[in-house]
């Protein structure tokens, strides 16, 4: 335990200080909003409509950004061997280097959503629904993605690749997110749609680990 | 057993032999079911004669998932007994599932054009096995992404393994969320509901299908072993002069 609060808390002080990889997803999250904003010609009720849709998709390719980066750095400077010979289990390990890259990602992302919606004139009866679909969305998007960060290590043209194998698994997550937002729009109870979306969240939490830690060991041996 | 077979000069003395039986199988077979599927069974009541695309679908559909599990299957004996063999049967398994996956959705979407009025809709059944094209074409990518080969093999059998959990997704998503996509009437608890002048072409198409992949997995490993002989025997002689 005390070693998993030491790479969380080591994680976010360097993200803290380089500070880019945060602001590239965010950044990036409110910037494709905008286009849209542009793109569906700035008509209101058309943009309300698709809003909760294009939240979750821009929002979904915001949390693959950084994705690549997550065990990248620690590979390349030799500490993620460090981290493999210490004698806690490499499941634990990959647990902590997944929440810190939400805290990082997933979370400014969740806090971004509101203002996204606002631009993009989703109902702010719906706002609630987002950002609790968005907490239960983004941590499994983040789960999956840590197999696909520790699969693609070394590998050539590896953050093109990544969003190949990746995207395919986040569909399920889109789909219910969706659905959870825009059942709170329609004024009907959503919490079948949460606890679908809380149902995958779990599953990821329990088996995202062991996956990773087997793709990592396989990629540094 | 496993380890019998992990031998590359044994697998193929035991299943080299089975190539003419398995192409014999599937032309004999996939000719009785294309005859009696185009001009025994009958036109449906409703869609007349596009319901004969099912002779196709169907099957493509089996082999679909069916290559997904033998990829599975052998991706965890490679990594498990770590049996370079597996992951060159795995490896051959691939392109091939894709070709089913992408005949299943375009046959799909020709009658679905024709029975539905639409080529595509975002049905759960369809949603599902376009993911699991893509994870077949994120199989070959990753496979291919290092300029190590043997690291490539052991991610791609890792992530065959990850998205297994799509098959039963696949397989019953039409009864989970009973969208557009009929349930299943053949594989059913209950035995098949369909009619034996229809099942019979069906199932003969299946098996023609399944000896058409048994013969290009043989054909393609046994590629695959020549080549590596290949290549070892090159190293060897440029060692030698």
């Amino acid at each position: 335990m005390a070693i998993l609060c030491a790479i969380i808390a080591n994680d976010l002080r360097l993200a803290w200080r380089r500070g880019a990889d945060t602001l590239t997803a965010v950044g990036f999250f409110v910037l494709a909003a905008l286009l849209f904003g542009f793109g569906l010609g700035g008509d209101p009720s058309a943009l309300a409509r698709a809003a909760a849709g294009l939240i979750w998709v821009t929002a979904l390719l915001a949390s693959m950004l950084a994705l690549e980066r997550m065990f990248a750095a620690d590979f390349e400077d030799g500490s993620l061997d460090g981290l493999m010979m210490t004698d806690a289990p490499l499941e634990l390990i990959m647990l902590a280097k997944a929440a810190a890259h939400w805290i990082t990602t997933g979370l400014p992302l969740i806090v971004a959503a509101p203002g996204i919606g606002l631009m993009l004139n989703l109902p702010t009866d719906a706002f609630a629904a987002l950002m609790l679909a968005l907490l239960f969305g983004t941590p499994t998007l983040t789960l999956i993605g840590a197999i696909g960060a520790a699969l693609t290590l070394g590998a050539r043209r590896g953050g093109v690749l990544i969003s190949l194998l990746v995207l395919p698994l986040y569909i399920p997550v889109l789909i219910f997110g969706v659905a959870a937002t825009e059942t709170a729009l329609s004024g009907a109870a959503m919490d079948a749609r949460l606890m679908a979306l809380g149902g995958f969240f779990l599953a990821a939490l329990a088996l995202a680990p062991f996956a990773a830690a087997a793709a990592l060991r396989q990629a540094v041996r | 057993m496993l380890n019998f077979l992990a031998n590359p000069a044994r697998f193929m003395r035991i299943f080299g032999p089975l190539l003419p039986w398995c192409w014999a199988v599937a032309v004999l077979a996939g000719g009785a079911g294309l005859v009696l599927a185009l001009f025994a069974s009958p036109a449906d009541y409703q869609q007349g004669d596009s319901v004969r695309i099912m002779y196709i679908h169907v099957p493509s559909a089996w082999m679909a998932l069916g290559a997904y599990t033998v990829i599975a299957a052998f991706s965890a004996i490679a990594l498990v007994w770590k049996h370079p063999l597996a992951h060159v049967v795995a490896e051959a398994a691939a392109p091939l599932g894709a070709g089913f996956t992408a005949i299943c959705l375009v046959t799909g979407m020709l009658w679905g054009k024709t029975s539905w009025g639409t080529w595509w809709v975002w049905d759960a059944r369809l949603t599902s096995v376009l993911v699991l094209l893509f994870l077949y074409l994120g199989l070959i990518a990753l496979r291919g992404a290092f300029d190590d080969e043997s690291r490539g093999q052991r991610a791609a059998a890792l992530l065959a393994l990850v998205g297994f959990v799509n098959i039963p997704i696949i397989k019953f998503s039409v009864e989970w969320w009973a969208t557009l996509h009929q349930p299943a009437s053949v594989l059913r608890a209950g035995g098949p509901a369909i009619h034996p002048s229809m099942l019979w072409p069906l199932l003969l198409m299946a098996v023609a299908f399944m000896a058409y992949f048994a013969a290009l997995l043989i054909l393609s490993v046994r590629t695959e072993i020549a080549r590596r002989k290949a290549e070892a025997l090159i190293v060897a002689g440029r060692r030698q002069s």
